[in-house]
């Protein structure tokens, strides 16, 4: 964790933090009955432990982790149908790093590799074309994840395969997307959320427009963040401050890299090669509406799916959560890691049993990483 | 995956294929600046872009690569990003 004194700069920390305390102070937010913020964010989960904002926030403003780690909310029948595809002899399995560490029902994709199966780590979707190119007697599948900030590079290499008529390459696509699972959320009378800070480079690609819900809808404040602590904390005194004037708007902190309109390019490409699906299951949410996408008829040669008859549709797709994991709940902002029974005892980062355990992002690998071990082998 | 990672474009490499070489904290590689692409191409060459699995996703000014750059390298992104590069080659050379 920072000490404010070693920030880039410390002065506009310390008066941001002072700033946020006059207004915590002015909504009489305290400990025991503080503002809840969400940051929907992973990486700003990541941020706000490894800065230590949580410290530095007066202790009427609590934290709420949000449902933005895409690896994390991967239901584990995806990383099984992920495994089935990968153990074909025919297959070249290419996927992010962060995937190959989450647990299926049985293994992850680490094991599933160790075991034989062809699997291999990309820094992009590029790189998979590139193989496939490279290997014409091979069938190479993109394990497609993330967010409206990676769905355009995944969008753009299928149009890229499609322009090149490469045969030999496909996607498994797991793209999610943000505004469907807040919706979600809100619409969940046992969460208490007073107001949101949204993710910045989500919304440099689909721009400030699609949470104008959250503030109409829903009269709660989102300001969308950039992922310095000052950006953060920045955007905590607006949303702070919305509340106390009795506002509920979109405002965006992170205008400097975040057009109120998004980036034409990739939400062309998007709307291209995408389309919804009628709902996705998100690891410990559940099914939700229209939150996933899947790829277009016009496209449906790269869809991996359609070529190896796996996924939604093709057989029944009831996978438990292993006993004692809270992942859901945490992943909702309902429980603290800590609060998880499995944390530190049936979960830790060598042995998963969830995926927030895993993924640089995920908020039990957080807690873990910066301090929250200590608790648990003190409990023990 | 999910953070972007500040890229200087130092040439084009396919106009094409909107394919142009970018350094990021002193590696090259090769990126995709369709979502960014403007007439004349060769106008980015000197810009810092915002690079995500390997698509330049928007320009942003010096001073902003540098604090992101700051605020990533504290949180272990760069390097994640970096060693994500360097597996490509193996993945891209392993041959069976
Ligand atoms: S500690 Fe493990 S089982 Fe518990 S919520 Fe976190 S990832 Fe899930």
């Amino acid at each position: 964790m920072k000490y404010v004194s070693e920030f880039r700069d410390p002065d506009a920390v310390k008066s941001v933090l002072a700033a946020i305390a006059r207004v915590a102070d002015a909504l009489g937010a305290t400990a025991e009955r503080p503002v809840h913020i969400m940051e929907i964010c992973g990486g700003h989960t990541h941020a706000i432990f490894r800065f230590g904002l949580d410290k530095l926030v007066p202790p009427g403003i609590e934290f709420i982790h949000g449902p933005g780690c895409p690896v994390c909310v991967l239901p584990r029948a995806r990383v099984d149908e992920a495994i089935q595809l990968a153990e074909r002899p025919e297959v070249i399995f290419t996927t992010f790093g962060d995937a190959m560490r989450v647990p299926g029902t049985g293994k992850t994709l680490m094991q599933a590799r160790a075991a034989g199966a062809d699997v291999r780590m990309v820094y992009s979707p590029l790189d998979a074309l590139e193989l496939a190119r490279r290997n014409p007697g091979r069938e190479v599948i993109f394990f497609g994840l993330g967010f409206e900030t990676t769905t355009p590079s995944t969008a753009i290499t299928v149009q890229t395969a499609a322009a090149e008529g490469l045969t030999n390459f496909s996607l498994f696509c797991n793209h999610i997307t943000v505004p469907e699972p807040i919706k979600a959320l809100l619409d969940d009378p046992h969460m208490v959320l007073d107001g949101f800070v949204g993710p910045g480079h989500v919304s440099m690609v689909i721009g400030t427009h699609p949470y104008d819900f959250i503030a109409r809808d829903y009269a709660k404040p989102i300001v969308v963040a950039g992922f310095e602590p000052l950006d953060l904390l920045q955007s905590v005194l607006m949303v702070l401050t919305q509340i106390l004037e009795g506002r509920a708007e979109v405002e965006n902190q992170y205008a400097r890299v975040v057009p109120e309109h998004g980036n034409p390019v990739s939400l062309a490409a998007i709307a291209d090669v995408f389309e919804r699906r009628p709902s996705f299951e998100w690891r410990g949410l559940g099914e939700i509406d229209l939150s996933g996408l899947r790829i277009r008829q016009k496209y449906r040669a790269f869809d991996a799916e359609e070529k190896f008859g796996i996924g939604y549709g093709a057989g029944p797709r009831e996978v438990a959560e292993p006993d004692g994991c809270a992942c859901g709940q945490v992943m909702t902002g309902r429980i603290k890691p800590l609060q998880c029974p499995q944390f530190g005892r049936g979960c830790t980062p060598d042995s998963p049993l969830g995926a927030l355990m895993v993924s640089s992002e995920g908020a039990c690998a957080a807690y873990w990483q910066y301090g929250g071990a200590r608790l648990p082998v003190a409990l023990s | 995956m999910c953070l972007g990672i500040p890229g200087q474009i130092i040439a084009i490499t396919d106009a094409a294929r909107q394919m142009a070489m970018a350094e990021v904290s002193g590696v090259r590689r090769e990126v995709s600046v369709a979502c960014i692409a403007r007439d004349p191409l060769s106008s980015l060459i000197g810009e810092w872009t915002l690079v995500h699995v390997g698509f330049a996703m928007a320009v942003i000014d010096a001073e902003e690569a540098a604090r992101t750059m700051e605020a990533l390298r504290d949180l272990g992104e760069v390097q994640e990003a970096l060693d994500a590069m360097a597996e490509t080659a193996a993945a891209l050379e392993q041959v069976q």
